[in-house]
């Protein structure tokens, strides 16, 4: 128990570190603002149905579209975003700041904005998707792999910022000691690298899969919303909204659930306890 | 055979200059303070660190040669290294931590197994095969790293103050062991360390790291016998001064004079062992040539006895037993006398 935790010990029981009034008013209000609507939408499922609810074609077709594109953003991030993670934290080279800078870009624009650029940029007369389109015959709007790569460009920052973190705080020293017994570059980074780095690399892929889950924005505007082909469950349980609000609200739960089961992995990463 | 090194490199505030021999089959201890640069060697040695220009050598083959850019990868390199906290690979059992090196070089899984549980035999630790290095006491962290190193049999063995990170208590121990291993590896050694006890025990020949340059080398007796440096002489414990001799008389650089029995010449190290001072609270009469008024000032007990700094025209360390020590009433410091002998004034060239 270090001294500062026996002196914070030593005032609650004192009553010292009582809140005061002007901050607690506000924390309570914030508390309900952020759990009311989880209340209201548990309030508002129709439990007894759920099942029947999860069980017809278009949710469960959306279920699978969902799962088979938030795996393929996420093993699409591990395959580019852990060696770029890898280039960022252990290479010096000029411009360096502005490739993080780029690289984490998706996370604070606006997804929709996201959706527009993949269009201007791989669309059939975008950038790179004109000679796609005409040298191999592939078209990337409006199809699953579509939707894969705007999940992949949203979500990918997330797996990138974590294991660059993770590699920046692991103790480089393992790395010569790995040299020292013969290990080259590679073998180093199979065997010592990136064991050591698990963590940050399981955070950062969980984070990076909860993202590519819940993607709605940029899937949209460059994927469409085709049911079966780019209709996942974001976009279907916007569009049951209109149909359908008790099917919205069952989708709406195994996303929050799945969400929670993320945050209940991660606990010991973000809420160390003491 | 051996390690030939002639390097210079700057790391931060550190200049290295060095120029290390090592013959097979000798244990040479690299003694220094905190901060000398005795890692950044042993990892320039390994080829951790590049060096700015110089050679590196081992049994004639060429390890780094800034002249011809010639440059063998650490990877590459027959050496074994035991770090100070030993690195041990967390994620790995003790048996898979030792086996790393021969499956790193291209052994069969099984094999290189068979090959480390028995290295984990031979430093006590067969029981030990399936723990994680968090699950082991420093000392048997110590050996697994000793076996690590040793198992891929290496002809150049580099010890980073191994035995540092131990508490008091089982350092003898794993002292006495880590001395066994080491008599039995056929190679090339060299280990560091900045404590002149583990110096003197494991030492074949020690070599004086300070401030990034070899300051002396020998045997531990020659080198406790006549230090060259400030910080070895209080290693060891002896009064060191540096100064002029013109026969029998030395000039003290900073003021004073010993007089000494023989004949020197030019600039020389004067040694004084503390217990060859004698003090009086009147002033003496008799044989000693060297003979100072001063104050007493600081006392240390050393074991059975006492250390007393004297202020003067030469100050001085004396060594008295604490019967000597009450009698005088040292403790109260005031003016005393000191006096050496001329026989017990060591002197040698600068």
């Amino acid at each position: 128990m270090t001294a500062a935790v026996r002196r914070r010990r030593a005032d609650a029981s004192s009553g010292r570190n009582r809140a005061p009034v002007l901050f607690v008013v506000p924390a309570v209000v914030a508390v309900g603002f952020l759990a009311v609507p989880l209340v209201g939408l548990l309030g508002r499922t129709p439990w007894t149905s759920m099942a029947t609810e999860l069980a017809t074609p278009r949710v469960l077709e959306a279920l699978r579209l969902s799962l088979v594109c938030s795996l393929g953003a996420v093993g699409i991030s591990l395959l580019l975003g852990v060696p770029l993670a890898f280039v960022l934290a252990r290479f010096e080279f000029p411009g360096r700041n502005l490739v993080r800078a780029l690289t984490t870009l998706p996370m604070v624009l606006p997804p929709v904005v996201g959706g527009v650029a993949l269009l201007l940029a791989f669309g059939r007369r975008g950038l790179a998707g004109q000679w796609l389109d005409r040298a191999l015959g592939i078209t990337l709007p409006f199809t699953t792999t579509g939707a894969i790569l705007a999940e992949a460009f949203v979500a990918m920052p997330f797996l990138v910022i974590t294991t660059e973190a993770g590699l920046r705080a692991m103790d480089r020293r393992f790395e010569d000691a790995a040299a020292t017994l013969g290990a080259g570059r590679w073998t180093t980074f199979r065997r010592v690298t990136l064991p050591l780095v698990a963590p940050s690399l399981g955070a950062g892929a969980a984070l990076c899969w909860a993202r590519a889950l819940g993607e709605f924005g940029a899937t949209i505007t460059f994927a469409g919303n085709l049911p079966g082909v780019t209709q996942t469950m974001p976009l279907a349980v916007y569009l049951a909204l209109e149909t359908d609000l008790d099917a919205a609200i069952a989708l709406s739960l195994v996303l929050l659930a799945i969400s929670l089961a993320v945050l209940v992995a991660l606990r010991d990463r973000w809420f160390p306890t003491a | 055979m051996s390690l030939e090194a002639e390097l210079g490199l700057t790391l931060g505030r550190l200049e290295l200059e060095v120029e290390l021999a090592v013959e097979t089959g000798e244990l040479v201890v690299l003694l220094g303070p905190n901060g000398a640069g005795k890692t950044t060697l042993l990892r320039a040695l390994a080829g951790l660190v590049a060096l700015d220009h110089g050679r590196v050598a081992l049994d004639g083959a060429v390890l780094d040669d800034t002249g011809s850019g010639a440059h063998v990868a650490t990877e590459q390199r027959p050496i074994g290294f035991v770090f100070q906290d030993y690195l041990l690979f967390p994620h790995l059992s003790a048996l898979e931590n030792v086996a790393f090196g021969l499956r790193a070089r291209g052994l069969a899984r099984a094999e290189a197994r068979r090959r480390a549980a028995v290295w984990l035999e031979r430093v006590g630790l067969a029981g030990y095969t399936g723990s994680r290095p968090r699950a082991l006491s420093g000392g048997q962290a110590q050996r697994v790293a000793l076996a690590r190193a040793m198992v891929s049999d290496p002809r150049l063995l580099l010890l980073d103050e191994p035995l540092a990170a131990l508490d008091a208590a089982s350092r003898t121990e794993v002292r006495r062991d880590l001395r066994r291993h080491l008599a039995s590896f056929d190679g090339t050694r060299l280990l560091v360390t900045h404590d002149p006890l583990e110096a003197i025990a494991l030492a074949d020949r020690l070599v004086v790291l300070e401030g990034g340059r070899v300051t002396q080398t020998g045997t531990p007796d020659q080198v406790s016998a006549r230090p060259r440096s400030r910080y070895v002489a209080e290693l060891v414990g002896v009064n060191l001064y540096r100064g002029r001799a013109t026969g029998a008389v030395v000039e003290v650089d900073g003021g004073g004079t010993l007089v000494a029995a023989g004949d020197h010449h030019g600039e020389v190290f004067a040694a004084v062992h503390p217990h060859a001072v004698a003090l009086h609270r009147r002033a003496p009469e008799g044989t000693p040539r060297n003979v100072w008024a001063g104050t007493a000032d600081t006392l240390d007990i050393v074991g059975d006895r006492v250390r007393i700094r004297v202020t003067g025209p030469v100050p001085i360390v004396a060594e008295v037993t604490p019967a000597a020590a009450s009698e005088l009433r040292l403790a109260d410091g005031g003016p005393v006398w000191a006096s050496v002998k001329a026989t017990e004034v060591i002197v040698y060239p600068a």
